[in-house]
């Protein structure tokens, strides 16, 4: 697979604190990688280097061959012209940006599709991110997700080889986050290389090829989000009822335990009262990799909204064990997650 | 892209003259404060002060209107190149809208000719309704030859070029929260003592000088020797118009204007890099 992003001991500190901490990672073409990690971790801080917005302390960076830190450098000796070529096969969806309220997402797509040398048609683009009705109105009264699908539209309208999405989806409604999911998967169906930082496991779990777990500057985890953690391979907890009471026990071999529950308790319509098998959810996973990391109050990068909450809570609160009300069909107990 | 990049950067300057335009006239409040202002200021000067010109004194000779249209003139430069330009980059910067030029293959250039095309469309038709309100409806006699108009074509442009290099040089001190009193605030005292509210000549001198330092007073000098009688020249208080003066204060300014944005203009707001 050709490499999309190369990076190599990539360190960036501010004042003592180490964002990034000696990060190595490579990308392939065409794949869609997450990188997960808590405020703070350094994700936004990576994201912005490989962008060239930030200039690193040290390590080596290469984002479709080139070095950003060379290439978006004004004083550089690749001069302008070059920076230009490459930022014309790069898509950049930054944490949120406004500015744009007194325009109409069809202006604003067509002023931006002039920099581009073979940008996507606005129409099939506006199309994309199914803001057809919305097109000529003022995008000051667009709403949260209309606002962030017209980010990404312009993220995506000079037709990139490689999409940068920082938390796309924060602040979303649930129905918008499956819209948006669909939107990002025809991209990728269509070879685009993808680089989403998230909050949201459901998030990286649906759409990514691979994840990188990261926290104070340093990549802890790296796999597909199956195998994260090794999580495939760990012990299933199985769970049932028996004499008014809840029993559970932890098993390699969960499938004989059923089937000796079912021997010895099933009802007589065959069912094992209150029957589960859970293994680790990949939230479960992640909040146990970077519990050790995470400070309270630790907030780096700034506040951001709801999902931040949710994560600190859930670590400050402890750290989850089996996910013990979580109820599957013995059958196909797996992971505990609908594919 | 096309073959030739500076074609490339004209045409995509073009198109961001067209939308700052577009961006201009919707946002009403812009309208009003730099472009319609100097507008209204003079219809109000000409109805308060007509009688007391009519009279006779000090100013005797000329209209209340003819007295203040240079004024005018001058302070819709500052309004629509300087406080026009400084207000919408502080905003850009802030709300995160230079950054995410940034982020397109658009070249640096392109913005700022969008920048400067607006200024030139705003100031150039402020100025002609000006100019047309004074003659149609005040009945100022506007100059008839082509010398006066030689001096007034180089004075607006060098008050304008340097006020859209200074106003993106200025941006940078200023957060979107913060513009409003950061540029507004000066832009007003600078036109109290500039003379453009009040005839310079009644300025206390200390205050002149200060004045003299920042272009306003000069491009509001220059105007006034384009639409005053000639012998108006005596109560300017060099005694004369000081062209040649002025043509240096302007051109200094704009070059160092032009050299502070070249080395202090950042598309991100601070602390983000």
């Amino acid at each position: 697979m050709t490499k999309a992003i190369v990076i190599e001991g990539l360190s960036k500190r501010y004042g003592d604190k180490r964002a990034v901490d000696g990060l190595d990672l490579v990308i392939g073409e065409g794949e869609c990688f997450a990188l997960l990690g808590p405020n703070g971790a350094g994700k936004t801080t990576t994201v912005e280097i490989l962008e060239g917005f930030r200039q690193r302390d040290a390590g080596d960076v290469r984002v479709l061959g080139e070095d950003p830190g060379v290439v978006s450098n004004p004083r550089g000796r690749r001069g302008r012209a070059s920076r230009a070529e490459w930022l014309d096969r790069i898509g950049i969806v930054l944490q949120g940006s406004g500015g744009l309220d007194l325009l109409t997402p069809r202006e604003a797509l067509s002023s931006t599709a002039l920099a581009y040398s073979r940008p996507r048609p606005v129409e099939e683009v506006i199309a994309a991110v199914g803001l057809e009705e919305k097109a000529d109105q003022r995008i000051a009264g667009l709403s949260g997700g209309q606002r962030r699908r017209l980010d990404v539209a312009l993220g995506i309208i000079g037709r990139p080889e490689l999409l940068f999405l920082d938390e796309p989806t924060t602040g979303f409604d649930p129905k918008a986050r499956r819209d948006f999911w669909g939107l990002i998967a025809s991209l990728r169906h269509d070879g685009t290389t993808i680089l989403l930082t998230t909050h949201y496991l459901d998030e990286a779990e649906h759409l990514a090829d691979r994840v990188g777990v990261v926290a104070a500057g340093r990549l802890l985890a790296l796999d597909t989000p199956e195998n994260l953690g090794g999580r495939a391979g760990q012990d299933a907890t199985v769970t049932w009822e028996e004499g008014g009471r809840r029993h559970s026990f932890v098993t390699a071999r969960p499938t004989r335990a059923v089937a000796d529950l079912t021997a010895r308790l099933a009802t007589a319509d065959g069912e094992v009262p209150e029957l589960t098998v859970t293994r680790p959810s990949l939230e479960d996973t992640y909040l146990s990799l970077i519990a050790p990391h995470v400070v309270v109050g630790d907030d780096v990068e700034g506040v951001k909204g709801e999902g931040m909450q949710r994560d600190d809570l859930q670590v400050t609160a402890g750290r989850p064990s089996g996910g013990s009300t979580r109820h599957t069909e013995p059958g196909r107990a797996t992971n505990g997650v609908t594919r | 892209m096309t073959t030739n990049p500076t074609a490339h950067t004209i045409r995509l300057g073009a198109n961001r003259t067209g939308l700052e335009l577009r961006m201009f006239t919707r946002e009403k409040e812009a309208v009003f404060f730099t472009f319609l202002l100097p507008i209204v200021l003079l219809a109000l000067f000409s109805v308060v002060f007509g009688d007391s010109f009519a009279a006779g004194g000090d100013e005797a000779g000329v209209s209340a209107a003819r007295y203040f249209l240079p004024a005018m003139v001058a302070s819709g430069v500052i309004l629509t190149s300087f406080q026009s330009t400084a207000l919408s980059v502080a905003m850009e910067r802030d709300d995160g809208l230079l950054k995410r030029l940034r982020s397109t293959p658009m070249p640096p250039s392109s913005f700022f000719l969008g920048k400067v095309g607006l200024v030139v469309v705003t100031s150039a038709t402020q100025t002609l309704v000006l100019l047309a309100v004074a003659r149609l409806a005040f009945g100022v006699p506007l100059p008839q030859d082509a010398e006066h108009w030689l001096t007034f074509a180089w004075v607006l442009l060098l008050g304008v070029a340097g006020g859209t290099v200074l106003g993106i040089a200025f941006s940078s001190v200023a957060s979107a929260r913060s513009a409003g009193a950061v540029v507004i605030g000066p832009v007003l005292l600078l036109q109290f003592i500039s003379g453009v509210y009040f005839p310079y000549s009644q300025i206390p001198t200390w205050l002149q000088q200060v004045a003299a330092v920042f272009p306003l007073k000069w491009v509001a000098q220059g105007m006034r020797s384009v639409f005053l009688p000639d012998d108006f020249a005596s109560l300017e208080s060099a005694g004369a118009w000081e062209h040649g003066r002025t043509a240096v204060v302007l051109l200094l300014w704009f070059i160092g204007g032009l050299v502070v944005c070249l080395r202090t203009f950042r598309w991100f707001k601070r602390g983000t890099t």
